[in-house]
């Protein structure tokens, strides 16, 4: 029982990276319409980030993870700016396998600065782990934060979305970015501003993630993106309560499996119930019915 | 009278298609101003190359005495100018109040704000009545009721609309034209594009009329009716 529901915990910290990750997925494809398939070389930028000013300069914690986050941001709207921008009204297809050449740009460019060889990570979180049921389940401070951290995070998104006006820009702009034009909203801007969010949510993402799995190489982000895409699928993509759904489902099947059924299948699980979840469900979870236009 | 929006020599192409050719036109403050014409004549392309979401080739486009044909489409609203699309675009998964208050993005002050919403929930009741209901769940007329509020939010000096009455029951049409008038009465200068060309006519000042892509005929509404080409062409009962 104690063993089940630590597996679990892990399970649900590791689901709130995912959820973090999958939010800048999602956010981006529902106001961008893309996959924005570099997000997750953003998340080891952030690592990296935080491994140099901490570990090479000898910075305290927070600065580091202030100055990943911005760092991030900058380079999520620089990514736009210069390689999705001038793709705008071009075919998906082009903008896809441009986001898959910042991907290897953002992963090879690490590998020429940082070399080949993986780094160990100083974790940057210092928060005292809890015991519960009598010593029985230990939780650790990564843990802790992680959660709190997603938790806040979809909080303040959902306000962010619901009360500022851009907010409700981002809402106008994701569902016609025509109208959104004539009601006054710039909406290059708006992507902008979508894709600062999402960057600043995968620095965090970094950060979290290398905390608890304290290796960093340039290829640290590759497989969670992947996996963090595949929640916000699952969850139902362009639905910020999806990408929280789908991260944290993938995140406690993964763990589980890992833990009774075997480690080297779990990803397989996962995913086969992502393809029975599409199966039955195409559009994800919480995912809205596509409409045809007219 | 003071010209409020002036269209000179505008050449529009989609690719190759040459879709506007040498189109000029006038609309004074506080005039109804329609632009009729069959379908694919050119009037929604005239309208949304007004409002910078379509480049033009070549022409002038002056809004208040300043060329506005190299502003971003955007930046027109807070200028005064609200454009209704063809098709409503409301936005379906908002609220009837979400979608009024993002008709009124680019205005600050709070209290005045307010003071619009008032006025469109007196002119729209129904609008008031539905706040809180997705718009996509609303019929065509109230969708376009709603479409018209949004714009009104903005606080326009001049409005355009397009094709305002298509799609829409007997009942609805001669409401909608009833509040066309209405608004223009408040002191809002209006460019109404419309297929209805009987409807359109019975309510404006001048009219312009487009046939693939060209002004063939303008003068005034109430002569134009009477033009025998144009009750061939466009009034047949």
């Amino acid at each position: 029982m104690s063993s089940f529901l630590s597996y679990l915990i892990n399970g649900i910290s590791l689901g709130s990276v995912y959820a973090i990750i999958a939010l800048g997925y999602t956010m981006v494809y529902g106001i961008a319409k893309m996959l924005n398939f570099a997000h997750g070389d953003v998340i080891m930028v952030g690592g990296y980030t935080v491994f140099i000013c901490t570990s090479m300069l000898g910075l305290p914690p927070v600065v580091g993870i202030l100055a990943a986050v911005v760092i991030c941001t900058v380079l999520g709207v620089l990514i736009e700016r210069i390689a999705y921008k001038p793709l705008r009204g071009a075919s998906s297809l082009s903008v896809l396998i441009t986001a898959i050449g910042v991907s290897y740009f953002l992963q090879n460019a690490a590998l020429l600065l940082f070399g080949a060889d993986t780094k160990s990570f100083q974790s940057v979180i210092s928060i005292p782990s809890i015991t519960l049921m009598n010593g029985e389940v230990n939780v650790s401070g990564v843990t802790i934060a992680t959660v709190v951290s997603c938790a806040v995070i979809l909080i303040g998104l959902t306000t962010f979305i619901n009360r500022t006006k851009t907010g409700q820009a981002m809402l106008a702009v994701s569902e016609d970015k025509g109208a959104a034009t004539l009601m006054g909203i710039n909406v290059n801007r708006t992507i902008a501003i979508t894709f600062a969010i999402g960057s600043a949510l995968a620095a965090i993402a970094g950060v979290l993630l290398c905390s608890a799995y304290p290796v960093l190489s340039s290829t640290t982000g590759a497989m969670p993106g992947i996996k963090a895409f595949t929640a916000a699928v699952f969850g139902g993509i362009g639905s910020i309560p999806g990408a929280l759904i789908g991260g944290l489902v993938m995140g406690v099947i993964e763990n589980l499996s890992k833990a009774y059924i075997s480690s080297q299948l779990s990803d397989a699980i996962v995913f086969a119930v992502l393809i029975v979840v599409l199966l039955v469900k195409p559009t994800g979870l919480m995912g809205k019915q596509i409409q045809e236009k007219v | 009278m003071e010209n409020i929006l002036e269209v000179k020599d505008l050449n529009v192409y989609y690719g190759v298609i040459h879709a506007i050719k040498d189109v000029s036109f006038h609309v004074g403050k506080g005039e109804i101003v329609t632009l009729i014409g069959a379908n694919g004549a050119g009037k929604t392309t005239t309208l949304q190359t007004v409002t910078g979401l379509i480049p033009a080739k070549s022409g002038a486009v002056s809004y208040d005495g300043q060329d506005i044909s190299k502003v971003p489409g955007y930046k027109l609203v807070s200028q005064g100018i609200a454009h209704v699309p063809e098709g409503r675009r409301v936005f379906a998964d908002l609220s009837v109040y979400q979608n009024l208050m993002l008709g009124a993005f680019t205005r600050k002050d709070k209290s005045e704000i307010e003071e619009t919403l008032k006025m469109v929930y007196e002119r729209f009741p129904r609008l008031l009545e539905r706040k809180e209901q997705r718009a996509g769940t609303l019929s065509g007329g109230e969708q376009q009721m709603l479409a018209m509020g949004r714009a009104l939010m903005s606080k326009p000096k001049l409005i355009l609309l397009d094709e305002p009455s298509m799609g829409l029951s007997p009942i609805y049409v001669n409401e909608i034209f009833d509040i066309i008038r209405k608004i223009n009465s408040d002191g809002v200068t209006v460019l109404l594009v419309e297929q209805n060309a009987n409807k359109a006519l019975a309510i404006a000042n001048r009219a312009y009329v487009l046939e693939t892509g060209r002004i063939v005929l303008e003068g005034d509404a109430h002569k134009l009716m009477e033009d025998p080409q144009v009750k061939a062409a466009y009034l047949s009962e």
